[in-house]
């Protein structure tokens, strides 16, 4: 059988990923409990199985690596080592470096940092936690048994003549273990075979135990084998066996043959201690050697990286409801063969029975794309303490909800926007310890983490009880950029923090060298907004602040309004609907001699002709004819004026900028139960399109 | 007639590898990804009972021993060949493992053909 090991790296790679995410937050609560053995087990294991599939799936220098490190952690798990500062360090970066040579194993990265100087580091945590003599037993171990492999490789070759006695422990059979299946693959590995069972142990009948053995073996044979090597075979019954090996003078070799030392004469007994301990090295071997991380395999696996593991729970309900479809559509076939109207109530029956089913098959199968939030949060634990320990501050980290899931995709992009918030509320939200002490608060501060949902959307909340946004500075800021000016009315506190999001706002007095990396907050607003969501916050002075991230779960699938203008179909995101109003005429008025407005429940909102922005022919121009979809977008309102709505419905998105180009005001397409195209509008763009004062978004000039 | 496999690993990779070598090699194969996820499989095999058993012995949930243990105790299970799977060459961990009731061992690093060398010995073919 030819195996090519690359095809497991995949699984691997993954499985690795997870263990190491696995073993940074089992690391940091080992800093916390120094003395759990469930956390050290863990933490072991972590290691443990990183260490045995990168050594069987054939990268020796993670499989290296790892080893030393297991050692320490095996000590530590014995309670021959203690956990302190220096250790846990240790530990962390040795994580940080085996995530680095997973990435070179994947052929992400181009070279590994230099492991050396962590291995030094953690071979001589080892040498301080080891009694002094056990390293120097190791090596006289290691001494002694040298000699002996390589008297045995030298003579490997040679066929020889051997007799063994074979007498098996009673319990031989109770362990599972069948003697003469070891006799067989020694008759394999021979050129001759002669075994003669000996029964004279077999007690009567009336005596005898069925699951005991009582025979046993004497066999005579010639093979190129030597005497480890058929040790070998029988190492599995070794202990409870009694094992007589003794080579035999053979008359019919060629003299060549027989120049085997005279010592070899010597018995062969087992058990014997040494010989399991050396045979582990012979099969350990191999393996190593084969299927280095050559980088064109390396690169193939990372094509083919984007995969998903889904637990069978799901793909088995996946396949319950196809099971259901097929039902479902034999029996439309049974119904419309021979069709007549005394069978129309069947067949609604068998329609409604079939959209039932498919929509619950796109629901299971979107589900199967959904993760749990906690693939996210997941590297936060590290980070808060990296950051705390930088910016000398203690912060505790929160997190609840993590088990809520969203689209994989979401997750993947909303990670980096999440990491700058956190990063925010850790460098600039809290406060030092002793600032908090005076400002009468805990020394320490607590970043929360929470993911819900509410509706069909996802919620995350990134929470701090720092000091909260400085609303004076902030003011003085947007007045200094030309924001706003002196004459404007004083905005309302949640007006004002919103300047934060725009580009180039910051009002750091420092920029640190944590968080000043030149990725503001209009990085993070668009990347939410990328992704169909907004970002909303909210702060109190001296008891912090709080962002709150609003997603859709998955970006294939949207909740939309369908609506007509001039005689096409747009979809609007449901989200963004606040509500739909016919005014009167009283209501509408132009400001300024240009800009159009309603007046709805107090509040002056501008209109936008949706058939001027998309250049169509219109049916109605009159806004108390028409009909004003109120949407909102970032707490900002806009009225956009429609013929009139058709319903609501879900629709998968098609990317226009893969299939088309981008195109303004337009989030995408999608194609309707009647084949039709239909273009999703783009809410947040016409929103911001019509507040930044191009307020002339006349699309169709 | 096939012979049905049992292999718990808590590792994916694991058992994704092994898995691949007995289907190749014309075993139906079970998996657990702990001891009692692997012991409720084997007290719910079709026909009571599997042909052999590969264990690892580090596991989350029910460590290898405790599974060999069990799995040793069960009425079907008692003749039926049991490999443990260690990256500890240690001499006491291979007789604890025996103690338990395990029929060998295999050391990982291991190559697949290795694998089917080792359970030649203990089920024949």
């Amino acid at each position: 059988m030819n195996f090519d090991m690359a095809i497991f790296h995949q699984t691997f790679f993954e499985e690795a990923a997870d263990l190491l995410a696995d073993l940074e937050g089992q690391l940091l609560r080992l800093e916390e409990t120094p003395n759990d053995t469930e956390v050290l087990n863990t933490i072991f294991r972590c290691a443990h199985s990183i260490k045995g599939g990168s050594a069987t799936f054939g990268f020796t220098d993670i499989a290296h690596f790892t080893h030393g490190l297991e050692t320490l952690l095996d000590m530590l798990r014995n309670g021959k080592a203690h956990v302190d500062g220096t250790l846990i360090q240790i530990l962390l970066e040795s994580q940080d470096q085996l995530k680095a040579l997973l990435a070179v194993a994947r052929g992400e990265q181009g070279n590994a940092p230099d492991s050396s100087q962590l291995e030094a580091r953690i071979q001589a945590a080892i040498a301080a936690a080891s009694a002094p003599n056990r390293p120097q037993a190791d090596a006289n171990r290691q001494a002694d048994n040298h000699p002996a492999q390589e008297e045995t490789s030298e003579t490997a070759l040679s066929v020889r003549a051997w007799r063994l006695r074979l007498v098996p422990g009673p319990d031989t059979l109770r362990q599972g273990a069948d003697p003469a299946l070891l006799l067989s693959q020694l008759a394999s590995e021979c050129n001759t075979l002669k075994v003669q069972c000996d029964t004279s142990h077999l007690p009567s009948l009336a005596e005898m135990d069925a699951e005991t053995c009582y025979l046993a073996w004497d066999a005579e044979f010639e093979t190129e084998l030597d005497a480890e090597q058929i040790l070998d075979i029988f190492e599995f019954i070794a202990d409870e066996s009694e094992i007589v090996l003794t080579e035999q003078p053979k008359a019919s070799l060629p003299q060549a043959a027989r120049e085997t030392p005279a010592k070899r004469e010597a018995d062969f007994v087992a058990p014997a201690e040494d010989h399991e301990a050396e045979l582990a090295e012979p099969i350990a071997g191999p393996a190593p050697r084969m299927a280095p991380a050559d980088p064109a395999a390396a690169s193939a696996a990372k094509a083919e990286t984007h995969t998903l593991r889904v637990s069978t729970d799901k793909v088995d309900k996946l396949i319950n409801l196809v099971g259901e479809l097929v039902i479902n559509q034999s029996m439309l076939n049974e119904v419309v063969q021979d069709f007549t109207m005394a069978k129309l109530p069947r067949l609604i029956e068998a329609v409604a029975e079939m959209e039932r089913a498919s929509r619950e098959l796109q629901e299971r199968v979107m589900a199967v794309r959904m993760l749990p939030i906690k693939h996210a949060f997941g590297r936060f634990p590290r980070l808060v303490r990296d950051l705390a320990s930088a910016g000398g501050k203690r912060i505790e980290l929160k997190t609840t909800g993590e088990e809520t899931e969203l689209d994989k995709t979401v997750i993947e992009a909303v990670a980096d926007p999440l990491t700058h918030l956190v990063r925010n509320s850790a460098d600039h939200g809290l406060e030092t310890p002793e600032a908090r002490r005076k400002a009468g608060k805990p020394e320490v501060g607590t970043i929360a983490l929470n993911a819900f949902h509410e509706g069909g959307n996802i919620v995350i909340e990134i929470s701090d009880d720092g000091r909260g946004l400085d609303r004076d500075r902030i003011y003085a800021k947007a007045l200094e950029r030309g924001l706003l000016s002196e004459s404007d009315p004083v905005p309302s506190d949640e007006a004002l923090y919103n300047y934060i999001f725009h580009p180039g706002f910051s009002t750091a007095a420092k920029v640190t060298d944590l968080s000043g990396r030149g990725v503001g907050m209009d990085i993070v607003r668009q990347a939410v907004q990328a992704l169909g969501g907004s970002i909303s916050l909210s702060s109190t002075p001296g008891l912090g602040t709080r962002f709150r991230i609003r997603l859709p779960l998955t970006m294939a699938i949207l909740e939309g309004l369908s609506l007509s203008v001039g005689g096409e179909v747009y979809i609007l995101p449901l989200t963004s609907i606040v509500e739909s109003i016919r005014p009167k005429t009283g209501d509408v008025r132009l400001i300024a001699g240009q800009m159009e407005v309603a007046q709805v429940r107090g509040e002056i909102l501008p209109i936008l002709r949706l058939y001027q922005v998309f250049g169509a022919e219109p049916i109605l121009t009159d806004p108390t004819q028409a009909l004003l979809v109120i949407v909102e977008n970032d707490g900002r309102k806009v009225a956009l004026l429609v013929d009139e709505l058709i319903g609501q419905s879900q629709v998968v998105i098609k990317s226009l900028e893969t299939n088309y180009r981008k195109v303004d005001a337009i989030a995408g397409a999608t194609i309707l139960g009647d084949g039709r195209v239909a273009l999703i509008v783009d809410v947040p763009g016409l929103v911001r399109g019509i507040l930044s004062g191009s307020n002339s978004f006349s699309l169709a000039a | 007639m096939t012979k049905t496999a049992l292999i718990v690993d808590d590792s994916s990779s694991m058992r994704q590898m092994v898995s691949f070598t007995l289907r190749n090699a014309g075993f139906t194969v079970i998996e657990g990804s702990n001891g009692q996820e692997a012991l409720d499989k084997l007290k719910s095999v079709p026909g009571g009972k599997v042909d052999l058993i590969i264990t690892d012995l580090n596991m989350p949930v029910m460590d290898g021993l405790t599974f060999i243990r069990s799995a040793r105790a069960l009425a079907t299970q008692r003749f039926t060949p049991i490999l443990m799977l260690t990256t500890e060459s240690q001499e006491d961990r291979k007789a604890e493992g025996k103690a338990a009731g395990a029929t060998g061992w295999i050391v990982k690093p291991f190559h697949p053909e290795q694998l089917l060398k080792v359970i030649q010995k203990v089920l024949p073919s």
